[in-house]
């Protein structure tokens, strides 16, 4: 494991995002209280005069703001500029796209990483628990202080599609079109699962420091790897892990007879541990996993999901992929089955794909065609 | 708005609709008539189709279809959830048409139901005269390749709704495109019947 201590990254920290300070506090479901919390976030095109054309973009667990434009840790392109750009399914050239960090998150907006607004010490674990709905307060509060009214369409994979469902519950008028991708309505008890086996990597790092490894100087870069590979693992499909790796050895003709990274695909997973800790908060990572794993729509209705929908008078497109294990379509035909019961206009499209969960990220022409279509669709309808 | 004409098929099935009426395609391919419905009648559709591109070139058009197979997807529809349950055009590829039947009738409070004849006198011949599984122009696959695994015929489906204890509330029998009236089960090469769940 020595090849995965990184670099002691302070540039997580130092880099400034574009944010602001909201006018309101946002009441929390744990009970809390969040006083006027940051929020970073990124717009992209213009907003029309008559306010139709705003689309609100949801990341991912590890996602941020910067979904169309250079990362400012990595420098690497956005996270989903294939999907949204100029002439693109999401085309800033014809919409106002908002993007903006999730509370508890680690780029800018309201988390762990930030300083405590009263202390000026890291919020550390001092920040409160938040969930799905909590992150979704936050960002209408956010297009209110914009002045943005109501969206052509809220967009999402992954947690990001959890965030537009329950956006979509949450204000049933504030969105022409939903689309929801590679995503779920409640988390499984496989995915609370994973999600656990992360945390508690990060958990056992002695540099994780019970949370305060900010103030102590420290990182967990070790358990945040380990955290990262693990979940990786469950973002792509075997047949794909097969196709790009197989059982080849990396940089060598025979085993080692040792531990080093003999298999390509071990290689492949530590660098992903590596880069990733880079450019992430082990604390925010604990926080947004959380949020994921209290995540079950129907919950707040006795557990039927087709009620969290009712009154919806937006369209709906579910997008899946077959390969994807994670939140495979069965969660996407149940999510469907649900709107339909509640009489809402709701689309279903299984894509093909060998790249399991990923795929929503990679290079699909299917799904930027879903994305096209659907969206034209509803800016043509009356 | 122009109206792209609908195959003479289609536009037995789309006179049926009500203007207004809510409707479930199931089957419906890109949804050449669920939007020739709502375009022309507006009507409420949905559907079901199975191939993705065509779930997507649906959701281009504006509509909402949901892809999955109706031999098992019909089963999460709301009971009474629509007017109509269309059914074009694809009994015949069902595995189990009779109890795709019975939820159509269940979900919709009519269903519309079209399919080729099978005892159509020109495959009678063929099967006649050659001994092989007939290949018309209706069903053009040889018999290891055809979706077509549940043919009927007239008589054969009017036994089911017999059987079932479904209302006909009016059946249209044509042979290329032309009204049928004279033995259909003979000289109807396609049959189109709206059902009601009641007798």
């Amino acid at each position: 494991m020595s090849a995965l201590l990184g670099r002691p990254a302070a540039m997580l920290a130092t880099v400034a995002h574009h944010q602001i300070r909201l006018s309101c506090d946002v009441p929390l479901d744990g009970g809390q209280v969040l006083r006027r919390p940051r929020i970073a976030f990124r717009t992209y095109g213009r907003l029309a005069a008559d306010g139709g054309n705003a689309i609100l973009v949801f990341h991912a667990l590890t996602g941020d703001q910067y979904v169309a434009s250079d990362h400012p840790v990595t420098g690497k392109p956005g996270w989903w500029h294939r999907v949204v750009g100029p002439g693109r399914p999401v085309d800033t050239d014809r919409h106002f796209v908002i993007c903006a960090n999730v509370i508890g998150g680690c780029m800018g907006s309201e988390g762990p990483a930030l300083d405590h607004p009263v202390t000026g010490e890291p919020w550390a674990i001092d920040f409160p628990v938040v969930t799905i709905a909590d992150m979704v307060r936050a960002q209408v509060a956010l297009l209110d202080e914009l002045g943005v009214g109501r969206l052509l369409a809220v967009i999402g994979g992954s947690m990001g599609g959890m965030l537009a469902l329950q956006f979509a519950a949450d204000h049933p008028d504030r969105a022409r079109a939903v689309i929801a991708i590679a995503t779920a309505a409640r988390h499984s008890a496989q995915n609370i699962a994973f999600h656990e086996v992360g945390r508690q990597a990060i958990m056992a790092d002695p540099d994780w420091c019970q949370g305060r490894f900010l103030a102590c100087g420290r990182r967990p870069t070790k358990g945040l790897a380990v955290a990262r590979m693990a979940a990786h693992i469950t973002y792509l499909s075997e047949a794909g892990l097969t196709e790009r790796f197989g059982r080849r050895l990396q940089g060598r003709d025979r085993p080692s007879f040792g531990f080093d990274a003999d298999f390509q695909v071990e290689s492949y997973l530590r660098h992903q541990g590596m880069t990733f800790v880079e450019r992430f908060d082990a604390n925010s990572y604990l926080y947004i996993t959380r949020a994921m794993d209290y995540f079950d729509l129907g919950e707040r209705h006795g557990g039927r999901l087709a009620d969290a929908f009712r009154g919806s008078r937006a369209r709906f497109a579910l997008v899946s992929f077959d390969s994807d294990w994670l939140y495979p379509t069965a969660e996407a035909r149940r999510i469907v089955q649900a709107l339909v019961a509640a009489g809402a206009h709701a689309s279903l499209v299984e894509l093909s794909s060998p790249h399991g969960h990923d795929s929503f990220l990679l290079d699909m022409p299917e799904l930027n065609r879903v994305i096209d279509g659907f969206l034209r669709a509803t800016e043509r309808a009356p | 708005m122009t109206l792209e004409p609908l195959p003479p098929r289609l536009a037995r099935v789309a006179e049926l609709v009500p203007k207004g009426a809510s409707v479930l395609d199931v089957g419906c391919a890109d949804g050449l008539l669920l939007r020739h419905l709502r375009d022309a009648r507006g009507v409420d559709g949905r559907g079901i189709e199975l191939d993705p591109a065509l779930v997507a070139e649906a959701l281009a058009h504006g509509l909402s279809v949901v892809q999955g197979d109706a031999d098992t997807e019909l089963a999460q529809f709301p009971t009474a959830a629509v007017d109509y349950a269309i059914l074009s055009e694809a009994l015949q590829a069902m595995r189990a048409p009779d109890r795709v039947l019975t939820e159509l009738l269940r979900i919709g409070r009519r269903a519309i139901v079209a399919f080729p004849n099978f005892g159509h006198w020109r495959v009678r011949l063929d099967l006649l005269l050659t001994g092989r599984m007939p290949v018309t122009p209706d069903l053009p696959a040889s018999w290891y390749a055809t979706p077509n695994i549940h043919l009927c015929t007239i008589r054969d489906f009017e036994a089911l709704v017999a059987e079932r204890g479904w209302r006909v509330e009016a059946r249209r029998f044509t042979r290329q495109n032309r009204e049928v009236r004279w033995h259909p089960n003979l000289w109807a090469d396609h049959a189109l019947y709206v059902l009601a769940p009641g007798p």
